[in-house]
C-alpha cells in the first residue's frame, strides 16, 4: 500500500504544481507589475513646498491622522513637460471637484515657470500643490510613473495608487467605490 | 516562397510524426516486425524535413529576406554574417525550430546506430519521441509559426539585441538544447521500458550513452551561458540564480543522479524504478524549462516570449506528457524492481545517498523558483526570492556531496569496506586541512566557510587522483629498477579504460569548479570610483591608472573605450584593461563590454559607466580570484563526460568500473 502511494507521489506532486502554474498564466496577472510598496502605510513624512503664491504645499500635517481624521486626499503627482499628465487633466478636475475628498498636485521634476504656465493654460483643481523639483521627496513617495495618482485614506494611510493616467472607466472602476467606502465609514 | 516551402516542410513534418508515433507502437504491441522497422525510416524522414525547414529559415535570415516577419522582427542588414546566423535561434520561434529540428536528430541517431537495441524497445522508443515532436510541432504550427510573412516588407530589420551577438552566446542555446533533447531520448526509453514491463541491465547499457551525451551537452551549455553572463553582462557575476539558469540546472543536477543511477542498473540490476522514474523527471525538468522560458508565467532577464496563449499550450503540452509518464510509473513502476537490495556501505549505496542528496537539491530549487509564483496565486503577495535562499540552501549540498564523491569511487561493489576507504583517503585529507588552514591564513580568517570550502575542494581533487593512482600503481617487486617500474605503471595507465579517466576528470571537475565558485563568488573584491583621466585608484594591492578614453567606431555601433593599466605593489605592470560603452546605431541601445585580464590565480575585471559630468566617468573594477577555474573545471566535467562516452564496451565484456583499489587488470 505505501509503496503504490510512494509511487504516486511524484505524479501527485506534478498535477499540484501543474494546476498553480495554470491558475497564474490564466489570472492574467502581469508578472512585471510591481506593486507600490506603500500601500497600507501611512503617508510619508515630506514637507513640500509651494508651487505657487497664494496655494499652499503640503506635507503630513495636512492629511488625517487615526485620532484626528480628515476628508481622503487624492494626490495628483504631474509635470508640464509629461504628455498623459495633460490627457487626464480634464478627469483630475472633475475629481477635485468632488464634496468631501480633497485634491492636492505634486509637482515633481519640473521648472516653476514651466508649471505654473501649465496651470494657467489648463486650469488649476488643485486645493494645495507641492513642489519637489530636484524629486527627493517624490522618492519617498515612490513615484516612478508619470502621471501617478494616489489615493490617502481619512486616517492617513496610502489605500490606492495608480500609475499612468486616470480615465473614467478606471475612475468609476478603482476610486470611486473607495471613496463610497470612506463616505459610509468602512474605509481606512 | 522558399519560406513557404519550409513551412510545408514543417507541416510534413508534423504528419510524419504523428505516423512515428503510432505505427511502431502498435508493432511493438503486435509483434510486426514491418511496423516496427518503420519508427526507422519515419525518424529519419521527419529529420530531412525539418532540416530543409531550417535551412529554409536560416536562408531568410542570411539573405535578410525582411517579408519574414520572424526575421524582421530579429534581424539587421549591418548584423555580421556569424550573428545573422545565429539570430535564427535567438528567438522564440527559432529556437523551437531548432529544439524539433535537434529532437528529430536524435531519432534519426538512435534509428541508425542504436542497431543493438531490441526492435520493439526501438520502436517504442521513436514512438515516444515522436510523440513529443507531435506535440512540440503542432505548438508551433498553431502559435510559433516562424515562416509567416510580412506585407508590405520593412526596408530594415529590427535587430537582434546587441547582448545576444556574441560568439558564447550563439553556441550557448544549441548546446543546451543538444542537453535537454538528448532527455528526451532516455526518457522515450524509460517510457518505453515501463510500457514493455521492464528496466534491466542491458536496458541500462543502452540509455546510458544518451544520457552521457545529454550530460556533458547540458553541463557544457550552462558552463557557457555563465561564461556569457560573466564577460558579457558587466556584472561581475557568473551566476544569479534566474529562473531560466534553475530551468537549465534542475535537469543537469537530475541528470547527474540519472546518469549514476543507470551505473548501478547496468553493473548491479537495481534500483531500476529509481533509474526510470529519474529519466522521467529529468526531461521533465527540461520541459518544466521551457515552459518558464516561454509563457511569461515568471520575469527573468531571459524570458523569450510573454505570450499566455502559447503558455497554456506548453503546460498542455507538459501535462500531457509528464503527466502521463508519470502516471504510467504509477501504474507499471512496481514492476521495474528486481528485487535486488543494496547494502548502505558499497558503491551503489554511496551512489543511492549521492542521488538522494541531488534530487533534494533540484526540488530546493524548484521551491525557490516557484514560491513567489504559489504565493500569488494563493494570497496576491509578491515577492522575489534570491540569491540568498538558493546560495544559503545550496551550499550545504554541496559541502555533504564532496566527501561522497571522494569516497565512493573506493568503495567496492556490494559491500564496500569504509574504513579501509578512509585510510586510502588520508593523504588527501591532510592536504586539504593543508589547503584550507594556509586559505584561512591568506584571507585573514574572513570566511570560515570559504576556507572550508577551499579544503574540501582540495581534497575531492586530491581523492580523485589518488582514488585512480591506486588503480594504477604496480605492486612492488622486491629488487625491482625503477625504470622497470615506471614502465610497468605506464602499461597500466595506458590499460585503463577511458571512463576511468572519465571519472576521475568528472570529479576532480568539479573540485575545481567548487574552488573557482568560493574563490571569484566569496572572496572577490570590488572598488567603485568616479575618475578621470590619468587618475589612479587602489584595489588592494593594486593600483588601476586610467590612461586615457576614445572613441572607437565599430561594424554596427559606436564605443568609447577606457584604457587602464594596472600595477602591482612592486610598480611593475600586471595588466592591461579596455573596458568600452557601445552605441549600436538601429536602435540606440547601449551595452557595456567588460574588460578582463585572466590570470592562472585572480580575474581582473573593470567596468565603465556613464560620465556623470564630461571627463568624470563611473568606473566598477573587481578582483576575482581563482574565476578562471570556474571555465577550467567546466571545462574537465566536460570532458570527462565525453570521455566515459568514448570508454564504451559492450555488455558481458566485465570491464565496468568495478575495479577495487588495487587491480587495475580488466575483469576476465
Amino acid at each position: 500500500m505505501t509503496r503504490r502511494l510512494l509511487l504516486l507521489l511524484p505524479l501527485l506532486l506534478f498535477l499540484v504544481t501543474a494546476v498553480y502554474l495554470a491558475r497564474q498564466l490564466l489570472s492574467g496577472r502581469d508578472p512585471a507589475h510591481v506593486p507600490s510598496a506603500l500601500i497600507g502605510k501611512s503617508v510619508p513624512e515630506t514637507i513640500l513646498p509651494p508651487l505657487k503664491a497664494g496655494k499652499p504645499g503640503f506635507a503630513r500635517v495636512d492629511f488625517g491622522t487615526r485620532d484626528f481624521p480628515a476628508d481622503p486626499v487624492l494626490v495628483n503627482v504631474f509635470a508640464s513637460w509629461c504628455v498623459p499628465c495633460r490627457a487626464e487633466h480634464p478627469y483630475i478636475s472633475a475629481l477635485g471637484r468632488l464634496e468631501g475628498v480633497a485634491l492636492y498636485g505634486f509637482n515633481v521634476k519640473d521648472e516653476r515657470k514651466a508649471a505654473l504656465d501649465w496651470l494657467q493654460e489648463l486650469g488649476d483643481p488643485y486645493a494645495r500643490i507641492g513642489f519637489d523639483p530636484a524629486g527627493r521627496n517624490a522618492v519617498e513617495w515612490g513615484v516612478y510613473g508619470y502621471p501617478e495618482t494616489f489615493l490617502i485614506s481619512p486616517e492617513g494611510i496610502v489605500i490606492y495608487k495608480h500609475v499612468g493616467p486616470l480615465h473614467p472607466e478606471l475612475i468609476e472602476r478603482e476610486i470611486m467605490p473607495r471613496l463610497r467606502d470612506f463616505r459610509e465609514g468602512r474605509g481606512g | 516562397m522558399i519560406a513557404e516551402f519550409g513551412h510545408f516542410a514543417l507541416l510534413l513534418a508534423l504528419g510524419i510524426a504523428a505516423l512515428q508515433a503510432t505505427v511502431p507502437l502498435l508493432g511493438a504491441a503486435r509483434g510486426r516486425v514491418r511496423w516496427m522497422a518503420f519508427g526507422s525510416w519515419a525518424a529519419t524522414a521527419q529529420f530531412g524535413c525539418l532540416a530543409l525547414a531550417f535551412a529554409a529559415l536560416t536562408q531568410a535570415y542570411v539573405r535578410a529576406d525582411f517579408s519574414v516577419l520572424n526575421v524582421a522582427m530579429n534581424s539587421h542588414s549591418l548584423k555580421p554574417m556569424l550573428y545573422k546566423v545565429s539570430g535564427v535561434w535567438g528567438n522564440h520561434e527559432g529556437s523551437l525550430l531548432l529544439w524539433v529540428l535537434v529532437l528529430a536528430f536524435f531519432g534519426v541517431l538512435v534509428a541508425l546506430f542504436a542497431r543493438n537495441l531490441p526492435a520493439a524497445l526501438k520502436a517504442r522508443t521513436l514512438s515516444v519521441q515522436a510523440m513529443i515532436s507531435v506535440g512540440f510541432l503542432l505548438f508551433m504550427s498553431l502559435t510559433s509559426n516562424p515562416f509567416m510573412r510580412l506585407f508590405p516588407p520593412p526596408p530594415e530589420g529590427r535587430d537582434l539585441n546587441p547582448l545576444l551577438q556574441d560568439p558564447g552566446l550563439a553556441l550557448h542555446p544549441p548546446m543546451l538544447y543538444v542537453g535537454y533533447v538528448g532527455l528526451s531520448i532516455v526518457f522515450s526509453l524509460a517510457v518505453a521500458a515501463l510500457i514493455a514491463g521492464r528496466a534491466d541491465r542491458a536496458w541500462a547499457h543502452w540509455a546510458r550513452p544518451w544520457a552521457l551525451l545529454a550530460w556533458s551537452f547540458l553541463g557544457g551549455g550552462i558552463a557557457l551561458g555563465s561564461w556569457w553572463a560573466y564577460y558579457e553582462l558587466g556584472w561581475g557575476g557568473f551566476w544569479f540564480w534566474d529562473p531560466v539558469e534553475n530551468a537549465s540546472f534542475m535537469p543537469w543536477l537530475i541528470a547527474t543522479a540519472l546518469l549514476h543511477s543507470l551505473i548501478v542498473t547496468e553493473k548491479r540490476g537495481a534500483m531500476a524504478g529509481w533509474t526510470v522514474l529519474l529519466a522521467i523527471l529529468a526531461f521533465a525538468f527540461s520541459l518544466m524549462g521551457t515552459f518558464l522560458v516561454r509563457s511569461g508565467v515568471l520575469t527573468s532577464v531571459h524570458a523569450f516570449a510573454n505570450d499566455p496563449d502559447r503558455g497554456i499550450f506548453i503546460l498542455l503540452l507538459l501535462t500531457v506528457a509528464v503527466g502521463g509518464a508519470l502516471a504510467l510509473y504509477a501504474w507499471r513502476g512496481g514492476a521495474m524492481s528486481t528485487g535486488i537490495a543494496i547494502r548502505p556501505i558499497s558503491r551503489e549505496g554511496a551512489m543511492a545517498l549521492n542521488n538522494l542528496f541531488l534530487v533534494t537539491a533540484a526540488a530546493t530549487i524548484l521551491l525557490g523558483t516557484l514560491y513567489p509564483l504559489f504565493l500569488e496565486v494563493m494570497s496576491g503577495e509578491k515577492i522575489t526570492v534570491g540569491p540568498p535562499y538558493f546560495n544559503r540552501t545550496f551550499a550545504p549540498f554541496v559541502l555533504v556531496l564532496a566527501p561522497i564523491l571522494a569516497v565512493a569511487p573506493l568503495l567496492g561493489w556490494k559491500r564496500g569496506d569504509l574504513p579501509t576507504a578512509l585510510r586510502h583517503l588520508r593523504v588527501a585529507l591532510a592536504l586539504a586541512l593543508g589547503t584550507g588552514i594556509a586559505a584561512a591564513l591568506i584571507i585573514d580568517g574572513r570566511s570560515v566557510m570559504a576556507a572550508t570550502g577551499l579544503g574540501i575542494a582540495a581534497w575531492l581533487f586530491a581523492a580523485a587522483f589518488h582514488t585512480l593512482w591506486l588503480a594504477v600503481r604496480p605492486p612492488t617487486r622486491r629488487g625491482e629498477a625503477v625504470r622497470r617500474h615506471l614502465y610497468r605503471l605506464w602499461l597500466r595507465l595506458r590499460a585503463l579504460p577511458p571512463s576511468r579517466w572519465g571519472m576521475t576528470f568528472a570529479h576532480a571537475g568539479i573540485a575545481v569548479v567548487i574552488a573557482g565558485v568560493v574563490g571569484a563568488g566569496s572572496l572577490a573584491t570590488e572598488r567603485i570610483a568616479a575618475m578621470r583621466p590619468g587618475n589612479g585608484v587602489m584595489l588592494g594591492d593594486l593600483e588601476f591608472r586610467l590612461e586615457r578614453v576614445r572613441t572607437v567606431p565599430g561594424p554596427n555601433y559606436q564605443a568609447e573605450r577606457a584604457d587602464f593599466t594596472v600595477y602591482d605593489a612592486t610598480g611593475h605592470q600586471v595588466a592591461t584593461l579596455s573596458p568600452e560603452r557601445r552605441r549600436y546605431h538601429a536602435n540606440g541601445q547601449s551595452t557595456t563590454e567588460a574588460a578582463i585580464a585572466t590570470r592562472p590565480l585572480y580575474d581582473l575585471y573593470a567596468v565603465i559607466s556613464e560620465p556623470t559630468e564630461p571627463g568624470l566617468y563611473g568606473v566598477r573594477l573587481y578582483r576575482k580570484p581563482l574565476a578562471v577555474w570556474l571555465w577550467l573545471g567546466a571545462g574537465m566535467i566536460v570532458a570527462g563526460g565525453f570521455l566515459s562516452l568514448a570508454g564504451r564496451r559492450r555488455p558481458g565484456s566485465g570491464a565496468f568500473d568495478g575495479e577495487r583499489p588495487g587491480h587495475g587488470e580488466k575483469n576476465p
